[in-house]
């Protein structure tokens, strides 16, 4: 505040009050009001990140210090059948959530743009996002139960083999993957729609004088012009969905036969099941390194992208 | 930024979005398939209001019924620790009670207190970065912002040995310290909303002898209410929902929350098969008052969606 009073008489005086005076700093004040979000940055974020390379490169138990091993982790990791059995269905779980969200959400954005505005159809769509994971899991869990699950029984009634989709190895993580987009895809839809809304509607108007269909119309100018928005909401999708971790925790835990141990799943194992940090931390580096490239070249392919078009 | 303006009001829509006019056939089509699309949202919600009103052994004799299967609020009884442990086996749930009402406290601190701290200081922030002039500021908003990229377990795990080494295992503390001071979301959101207001106002004021500090809290985030309200009930609701971390450091029963709790009956299975209607009734009540805060508050929501579509 000091500085406050300080600064004003001097832009009285200069009787020019605006722009070339405004180059003031504000900083002591500034540092004032970071402080508390500076801790939060430094000590949950930043120190951690850190803290989390340094152990990646230790063999670390939690109840001795950690010691220093060079890349051994590393190295482990690439002869760790079920690192790569984690990457993989990671890979296949999102590939799967990933394909079938966007498809799904690009529909329903398309129909809620072409049909209504109504907030309470949008509020539907959106509930399920906003209902904790565990709750989506334990329902499907139930709904999906091999005896007495709602779907099982349909299939049943139709004359149809029962499905034992989380205790099936090749069901498991379809059937996850889906129940995220279940979970996403209204979430999804509005971003989507969101995008929608933002093209000028006078395009349409001349699309229709010249006599394009809803089809031609959507393939010609809704999704060449949506594609900044699709390549942001899927950088953000994508990253998102390879940290998959409550839905697994909840219903298979992992198994069967490592069928759903995502990445996530596994460092979890890892560091609080078999208290192996150093090891799990190597992982979560991976983990890091991966998301990291996934985003910057997707990000990289949209920038080719817009440059195209001007 | 679309949705910024569309925030305030619901009217700004008029102008947005094409109407074919006309009752068309492939508009018919259209509207069964959202119908449908609509239908598939909401019915895993019906299922779990219909199994908690059932009786888990008449559920497993007609598991079809689309009716609960031998009403009755003996789940609900059992959820809020009505039953006698007898009662409970007879009825076919857990030998242990569920502690609703001590998971339902947890929650409600852990998620208060989250959201307090995470907007004050988040606000706080977003104020230093939109409205004050100082040197290196859009590189600390960078380094803010690349805080995004970071894996939540990346930073578990370090976290916890931290919270570890503090000795606030098991206490709200733990559970709330990691969010408690900012996430990059949250100053990324107010710091757009910040930007958007007239500096003339808040020029008139600082000519009057107010202070930043006064600025900040008597003009700033009054004409904010609206985005910080917002921001306050997506901070509230993504709190409640959190799984990992409390799972990693809330473990104790007296600091335990609704979805740690939730996870750990589904894992009790009494006979062989867990106590379904029971957990639906769990599940249902837990998540009963993030849906009525949707519901009241929705219409916001939805609109600052498409706003938040970068986070």
């Amino acid at each position: 505040m000091a500085v406050q009073t300080s600064a004003l008489p001097s832009t009285r005086a200069g009787t020019r009050p605006s722009r070339k005076q405004r180059p003031r700093s504000d900083w002591r004040i500034a540092l004032a009001f970071l402080v508390p979000a500076a801790i939060g940055l430094v000590v949950f974020y930043i120190w951690p990140a850190l803290r989390g390379l340094y152990f990646s490169f230790t063999t670390y138990q939690v109840l001795t210090p950690p010691e220093w091993v060079g890349g051994e982790n590393y190295s482990r990791m690439f002869d760790d059948p079920l690192f790569w059995n984690a990457l993989w269905v990671t890979a296949y779980y999102v590939l799967l959530n990933i394909g079938i969200q966007t498809l799904v959400a690009i529909a329903i954005a398309v129909l809620l743009h072409r049909l209504t505005r109504s907030t309470v159809i949008r509020g539907i769509a959106l509930l399920p996002y906003f209902v904790a994971n565990v709750i989506i899991a334990l329902v499907w869990f139930f709904m999906l139960d091999f005896q007495i699950g709602i779907v099982n029984v349909a299939l049943d009634t139709i004359g149809l083999d029962r499905m034992a989709f989380f205790g099936d190895p090749a069901l498991a993580i379809p059937t996850i993957a889906l129940i995220n987009v279940w979970r996403h895809m209204g979430y999804t839809a509005l971003l989507l729609f969101a995008g929608m809304q933002m093209i000028n509607p006078q395009l349409y108007e001349a699309a229709r004088v010249d006599g394009a269909s809803e089809l031609r119309q959507f393939f010609s100018l809704t999704l060449p012009l949506l594609r900044p928005v699709l390549a942001m909401v899927l950088i953000v999708t994508i990253t998102g969905s390879f940290q998959v971790f409550d839905t697994v925790a909840v219903t298979t835990g992992g198994g069967p036969a490592n069928a759903t141990r995502v990445l996530n799943m596994y460092i979890y194992d890892l560091a609080w099941g078999q208290l192996d940090f150093g090891y799990a931390s190597a992982l979560a580096v991976a983990l890091f390194v991966l998301l990291f490239t996934i985003a910057f070249v997707q990000l990289r392919l949209m920038r080719a992208g817009e440059s195209d078009e001007n | 930024m679309a949705t910024t303006t569309a925030l305030p009001g619901s009217g700004v829509d008029t102008s947005a979005g094409p109407r074919p006019r006309g009752p068309r056939p492939g508009r018919v089509v259209a509207w069964i398939c959202l119908v449908l699309i609509l239908l598939v949202t909401l019915v895993p919600f019906y299922w779990m209001l219909r199994t908690a009103f059932s009786t888990n052994g008449v559920l497993s004799a007609e598991p079809g019924n689309l009716l609960p299967a031998g009403f009755t609020l003996d789940a609900f009884r059992r959820v809020f620790g009505l039953t006698t442990l007898e009662e409970n086996l007879a009825q076919g749930g857990a030998g242990s009670a569920l502690n609703f009402w001590v998971y339902l406290r947890n929650s409600v601190v852990v998620s208060t207190l989250i959201t307090v701290g995470q907007i004050t200081f988040s606000a706080m922030a977003a104020y230093a970065f939109s409205r004050l002039v100082w040197r290196g500021r859009n590189a600390v908003f960078a380094l803010f912002l690349s805080a995004l990229m970071v894996p939540g377990i990346f930073t578990a795990i370090p976290n916890f040995v931290l919270v570890k080494e503090l000795g606030l295992l098991n206490t709200y503390a733990g559970i709330v310290l990691p969010t408690f001071f900012m996430t990059p979301f949250a100053i990324f959101f107010l710091r757009q909303f910040f930007l958007g207001i007239p500096r003339e106002i808040e020029e008139a004021a600082l000519i009057d002898g107010a202070g930043r500090a006064r600025v900040f809290a008597r003009i700033i985030v009054p004409m904010s209410s609206a985005p910080i309200m917002t921001l306050a009930v997506l901070t509230y609701i993504a709190a409640w929902n959190e799984y990992l971390w409390p799972l990693l450091v809330g473990q104790a029963d007296n600091v335990r929350v609704l979805t740690v709790a939730l996870g750990i009956f589904r894992s009790q299975t009494p006979n062989g098969t867990p106590d379904w209607s029971g957990l639906m009734a769990g599940t249902l009540v837990s998540a009963l008052p993030i849906i009525v805060l949707f519901c009241v508050l929705g219409r916001r929501i939805v609109n600052s969606i498409g706003f938040s579509g970068i986070k």
